[in-house]
């Protein structure tokens, strides 16, 4: 009787072991064109720096106040604190010992030199998908820095999140590594766009919906980044930051520069423009653009018809703006100069109502760009008026002037008062 | 008459209806008043405008006169540029914990955040009288000792030493201590102590904020906070003699 259980058992595991060999991801390998693709040339090494900053890899790879590419920041997740690696040149605690071939690996199939599951905050899903010349070029890049010793923090990841088994799993359903594909039916501009948001641009990795255990969806739907309490508008979405309506050249304006008419960037898009997309060409900017606003629309969300809020709050919050924000936004939520249009405002619509919440708890600063060095800025009021009155006045601006958007409770202000800006 | 010809100017607006009644609206608005008047409606192209985030906190503001020691944020107007610059460095490079500080100059640049400096150095703002202490005599005169002589048994120098006979700093890293909130002095000493405020090294105020008791360091802003600010208060173009410490922030 044991024996039959025991041999039941054993050949369920087997069959369990045999399927997932099957559709274990392959680990692809695409030999470098030759050793020059990686050599430490001039060369090589800016068009490394370039694919740098479209990858914007330095905005995760370096603490704060740290050594560029030294790693060490904590990235916060729903399954506990990942702290990023060294990257830079050092033998001992970067990848100074790294091959063109070990680094390939890293950036495609998401393994470590030592043949390590890496963890997918390192957004190899999408990075699978840079072309091998270009992975070259970033490796004789990152070889390029100076070394610096800094020893690497271990992730601080709840059980079963840290160990290798989950991780294994998570990538048997959720990762396949492959080259980005051009679209021979598209132009080289549009191929170009594609290969830079899907790929090195990680756009996804932010605004696309994230399943429970972490996976993102593959469009470009829009996503609440839970721990830091960002919502990353859908980039195909009419009522929220879908493209398809907008001026081509109004897009490229706000991510080469953080302004454009009617919008600017904050929260985490601020960092993304300031540490890669201004850096990036505009041609290389414009072939994005062109991208995104081929994207079909997305479903159209079926949005309940908001509930207006009470006179009562109407009229308090109607108080509370003239008192603080319509010397600059407007009687009529108009918008003045360099300040945004309150009337129609996307970004204050959205049904998920963070970021207007965080906007006024915090004000803020568009990022210093070489298009605009020296941006205006917004002053925070998270000391100026309490949960209930920020509850007043956002529920005031997302219904009026033409705007229909849910009421916001004391709660919700209150909620996102406590997540670190930091 | 329409509503329009009636806008305010958008930074004061707030601040100049609060004080419109009170007697000392003349010298606190000053402070950031050189502005030409707006056309109605127009947003003024200036590093003024463009600053307001900042102005809305440090800025006196509140009615009762708008006493800097009324609130905890301190006091910038005057403090020297180099001073003011090299604090929004640290807290954009993590010297310095406040997060909403840091969240504002995270993405401004070393040439922004120096024109934002020297806009502030450059004002120069009444400053009322503090009201008057109710501490304990003996903690007021050992602040004042501290202040004005150091303790060389604790091998304390004098704040004075270094921030200027007057406490009016010195051009162009040392700040000078007066019309700062007490809390704000208290935080500072303490957060040097436990190493979460940093300075370039050597860092000669963590170095004497170890030296500090927390009885010196409350009797110190107490002290401080019941100085009032002369006329005409100035940072000092140079330091009048040798720092007693290295200080890296102040070469």
């Amino acid at each position: 009787m044991t024996r039959r259980l025991l041999l039941l058992v054993g050949a369920l595991l087997a069959a369990l072991a045999i399927a997932a060999a099957l559709a274990w991801p392959r680990e692809q390998f695409v030999p470098a064109a030759s050793p020059e693709a990686w050599a430490g040339t001039s060369t090589n090494i800016a068009r490394g720096a370039y694919l740098a900053r479209a990858g914007d890899c330095m905005a995760c790879h370096t603490a704060r106040g740290g050594a560029p590419y030294a790693g060490g920041r904590a990235m916060e997740t729903p399954f506990g604190t990942l702290y990023t690696p060294n990257i830079t040149a050092d033998r001992v605690t970067g990848i100074g010992k790294w091959s063109a071939d070990d680094f390939w690996r890293a950036l495609h199939n998401g393994k470590s030199r030592d043949g390590r599951l890496l963890y997918p905050a390192f957004p190899y899903t999408n990075y699978t998908k840079v072309a091998r010349a270009d992975a070259d070029a970033l490796f004789a890049y990152l070889r390029s820095l100076p070394p610096r010793q800094v020893q690497n923090r271990p992730h601080a990841l709840r059980f079963p999140y840290d160990s290798q088994l989950a991780l294994a799993g998570w990538r048997l359903l959720y990762f396949k590594p492959g080259v980005f594909e051009g679209d021979a039916t598209r132009d080289a501009q549009w191929n170009r766009g594609a290969y830079l948001v899907e790929g090195l641009g990680h756009c996804s990795a932010c605004h696309s919906a994230r399943n429970r255990l972490g996976a993102s969806d593959d469009g470009l739907g829009g996503g609440l980044i839970p721990t830091i309490g960002w919502y990353a508008p859908s980039l195909t979405a009419d009522s929220e930051a879908g493209l398809g309506k907008w001026q081509e050249d109004h897009i490229v304006q706000l991510l080469r520069t953080g302004v454009a008419p009617g919008a600017s960037v904050t929260g985490p898009m601020a960092e993304v423009v300031a540490q890669s997309l201004q850096h990036m060409n505009e041609g290389d900017v414009q072939a994005m653009a062109v991208y995104l606003k081929s994207l079909p629309a997305g479903p159209v969300a079926a949005r309940e018809p908001a509930p207006r809020p009470p006179e009562q709050v109407l009229e308090q919050g109607g108080q509370l703006y003239r008192q603080h924000c319509a010397a600059c936004h407007g009687a009529r939520g108009e918008g003045l100069g360099p300040y945004p249009a309150l009337a129609g405002n996307r970004a204050l619509t959205l049904e998920e109502p963070v970021n207007a919440i965080r906007v006024v708890l915090n004000g803020g600063f568009a990022p210093a760009t070489a298009g605009n060095p020296r941006p205006y800025g917004m002053p925070p009021f998270s000391h100026v008026l309490d949960d209930a009155q920020v509850a007043t006045l956002v529920s005031y601006l997302r219904a009026s002037w033409g705007n229909k958007a849910a009421p916001v409770t004391s709660a919700q202000v209150n909620r996102y008062r406590a997540v670190p800006l930091d | 008459m329409t509503t329009s010809q009636h806008r305010p100017h958008p930074i004061r607006a707030s601040a100049a209806r609060t004080l419109a009644a009170a007697a000392l609206a003349s010298s606190i608005v000053t402070a950031f008043a050189h502005a030409q008047p707006q056309a109605p409606g127009r947003i003024p192209d200036t590093l003024e405008q463009r600053v307001a985030a900042c102005i809305a906190c440090h800025a006196p503001k509140d009615t009762a006169g708008a006493r800097a020691g009324g609130v905890y944020f301190p006091r910038i107007a005057g403090k020297p540029s180099g001073y003011l610059y090299n604090q929004l460095v640290n807290f954009r490079e993590g010297r310095r914990q406040y997060p909403l500080m840091t969240w504002m100059v995270n993405h401004l640049s070393d040439p922004y955040l120096h024109e934002i400096a020297d806009y502030f150095a450059a004002q120069h703002p009444a400053v009322p009288s503090p009201p008057p202490s109710r501490e304990p005599a003996a903690v007021l005169a050992r602040g004042e000792q501290l202040v004005r002589r150091g303790d060389p048994a604790l091998k304390l120098p004098a704040c004075v030493a270094c921030h200027g006979e007057r406490l009016g700093g010195v051009a162009p890293g040392i700040p000078g201590l007066l019309n700062l909130p007490r809390d704000y002095v208290n935080a500072q000493l303490g957060a040097w102590r436990n190493g979460v405020r940093r300075a370039h090294a050597p860092d000669c105020m963590a170095t004497i904020a170890e030296r500090l008791s927390p009885g010196d360091v409350a009797a110190i802003s107490a002290w401080l906070a019941g100085q009032p600010t002369p006329p005409g208060l100035r940072p000092l173009e140079r330091a009048e003699r040798r720092l007693p410490l290295a200080c890296g922030s102040a070469p």
